[in-house]
């Protein structure tokens, strides 16, 4: 663990109930500068939950939450944007921040949706918006990038590449992201450290270590086990010419 | 020059447009028409006490609106009562008890129609300041808070999450909006100041692609129907609230075949 400084964002034992049920408990976490923290668990397990509970979204919360920055790119899992709002994307990339245009053109560049600037945010599609969202959360230059399954709906190719993206994203502005995502081959590849939800945390560590852990496999079962061999398989084959996927 | 009650009307009039061009486009995105039409019914309320009271009426409509808006908030949390419901229980009782107390007043002899559809000759030189400071107040306060009340507009979450405290927003909005309600009410009366801030931003949404441009389109809606409903009061002898929100449907109804076209072209 690195020195205090570096904690962004840090949940001891946090949790959220509504009406006496509750959402998820005991979650302790923290997201530190240029580290990428991944939630998995199955639906209704608590990822976004706890995602909100970092950003002070949720604010009767049990347990500590200690956010130590205000510079926060947030892409959630659902938005809706209302028909009866006349909204270009170029509006949409300034809604929280003045942003020069310069800054807006090289975000939408980074995930490749520069030429859909000036079109009708209700006209994109849902990989096309995805992009856009995206975009919008890194182009402030934030401290701290949540990301709700930000690639959902993004082809597959597009897929990678927003991974590499982000992974790339931590590096060079050297901020730290909390991320949700379904997809295990990424969760493996490019993750500093997993938290493993089911309604509580089940367990927490390296990838190579939550892949190991017993509660991981009760949870996930044989498919996680098929994708984790999967991923490995698939490591040795495309090693060579491409190097993305890094054992550590 | 303001001597002439044609003139203030006019100036009046501009004041307001001004003002509840860009309100009017939040009550549209935010979907508070009806919550408009609440707090417009309790400043009935508001003028009677202020006759009872020998009171500023314009201070005194914003003050009971102001309340019947707090109330508004504090029953959503403790009942289990739906919105709409809520906003028609708050509206109509405050009209009726605005109405008893008028029936108890006996010794002031009140302009009913006046109050309910506006008169532009009652606009006096302080209406006028009223207006207009108190316009140039609410224009300055929502541009500080425009920021957090468009991004929470568009999506609450992200407006949270990236620190814009959009609940303040929001009760800062709610003010505003009771005191438009209290500086236009003796200009297009109560029953029709909610008409005044949708109809001119219903017209402006369907020939706009951006917020900006709804918000100048908005305010020039407004003007125009300002200006052609007074022309018009003068002429046909008509009340000047129901003359100017005629002239606003006019041009809704104008610009639905701007909206047409663009249908075309998108098929």
């Amino acid at each position: 663990m690195s020195s205090n400084q570096n904690i962004l964002v840090k949940l001891k034992d946090a949790g959220f109930k509504i009406n006496d049920k509750w959402l998820v408990q005991g979650v302790s976490l923290q997201v530190e500068k240029g580290k990428i923290v991944t939630l998995i668990g199955p639906n209704g397990s608590g990822k976004s939950t706890t995602a909100k509970i970092a950003l002070g979204i949720y604010k009767k919360v049990e347990g500590e939450v200690e956010k130590f920055t205000n510079k926060v790119g947030y892409v959630p899992q659902k938005i809706s944007i209302d028909w009866t709002l006349p909204l270009r994307v170029n509006d949409f990339m300034v809604l929280t921040e003045n942003l020069k245009s310069e800054t807006i053109n090289e975000a939408l560049s980074l995930t490749g949706v520069i030429h859909l600037k000036d079109k009708n945010l209700g006209d994109l599609s849902g990989g096309e918006f995805q992009r856009v969202l995206l975009a919008r959360a890194i182009s402030k230059k934030p401290d701290l990038l949540v990301l709700d399954e930000p690639v959902q709906g993004v082809d597959f190719t597009g897929e990678i590449a927003l991974y590499e993206l982000i992974k790339k994203i931590s590096d060079e502005l050297n901020c730290g992201i909390l991320l949700i995502s379904h997809d295990l081959h990424t969760v493996m590849s490019a993750t500093d450290h997993v938290v493993c939800l089911n309604g509580h945390v089940c367990c927490s560590g390296s990838p190579i270590d939550v892949a190991k852990n017993d509660e991981y496999k009760a949870l996930f079962g044989e498919q996680a086990s098929q994708i984790l061999s999967r991923y490995e398989h698939k490591h040795d084959h495309i090693h060579t010419d491409e190097g993305k996927i890094k054992k550590n | 020059m303001f001597d002439d009650f044609f003139i203030r009307a006019l100036v009046a009039g501009i004041g307001v447009a001004l003002v509840t061009g860009p309100l009017g486009c939040f009550v549209i995105w935010r979907r508070l028409s009806y919550f408009g039409d609440t707090l417009a019914h309790s400043a009935l309320l508001g003028v009677t006490l202020a006759f009872t009271m020998e009171f500023n009426i314009a201070l005194s409509v914003f003050i009971i609106s102001s309340l019947i808006a707090l109330t508004l908030i504090q029953l959503q949390k403790r009942t289990n009562l739906p919105g709409d419901a809520l906003l028609g229980l708050l509206a109509h009782s405050s009209l009726a008890v605005g109405l008893v107390v008028i029936g108890f007043l006996t010794f002031i002899r009140f302009d009913i129609m006046g109050l309910l559809f506006g008169d532009i000759l009652a606009v006096t030189v302080d209406d006028l300041l009223i207006i207009w400071i108190g316009g140039a107040i609410i224009l300055l306060i929502l541009k500080l808070i425009w920021k957090p009340l468009f991004a929470s507009t568009v999506n609450y979450e992200l407006a949270e999450a990236e620190g814009l405290n959009p609940d303040r927003a929001k009760a800062i909005f709610t003010i505003l909006m009771a005191a438009i309600i209290a500086i236009s009410i003796k200009m297009v009366g109560l029953l029709l100041i909610t008409g005044m801030l949708i109809i001119p931003a219903a017209m402006a949404r369907n020939i706009s692609t951006s917020p900006q441009k709804m918000v100048v389109y908005s305010i020039i809606g407004g003007l125009l129907s300002v200006i052609l409903g007074l022309f018009s009061s003068l002429e046909f002898n008509t009340s000047s609230g129901p003359s100017i929100i005629t002239a606003a449907l006019l041009l809704f109804i104008l610009s639905l075949f701007k909206i047409k076209q663009t249908i075309k072209l998108k098929n």
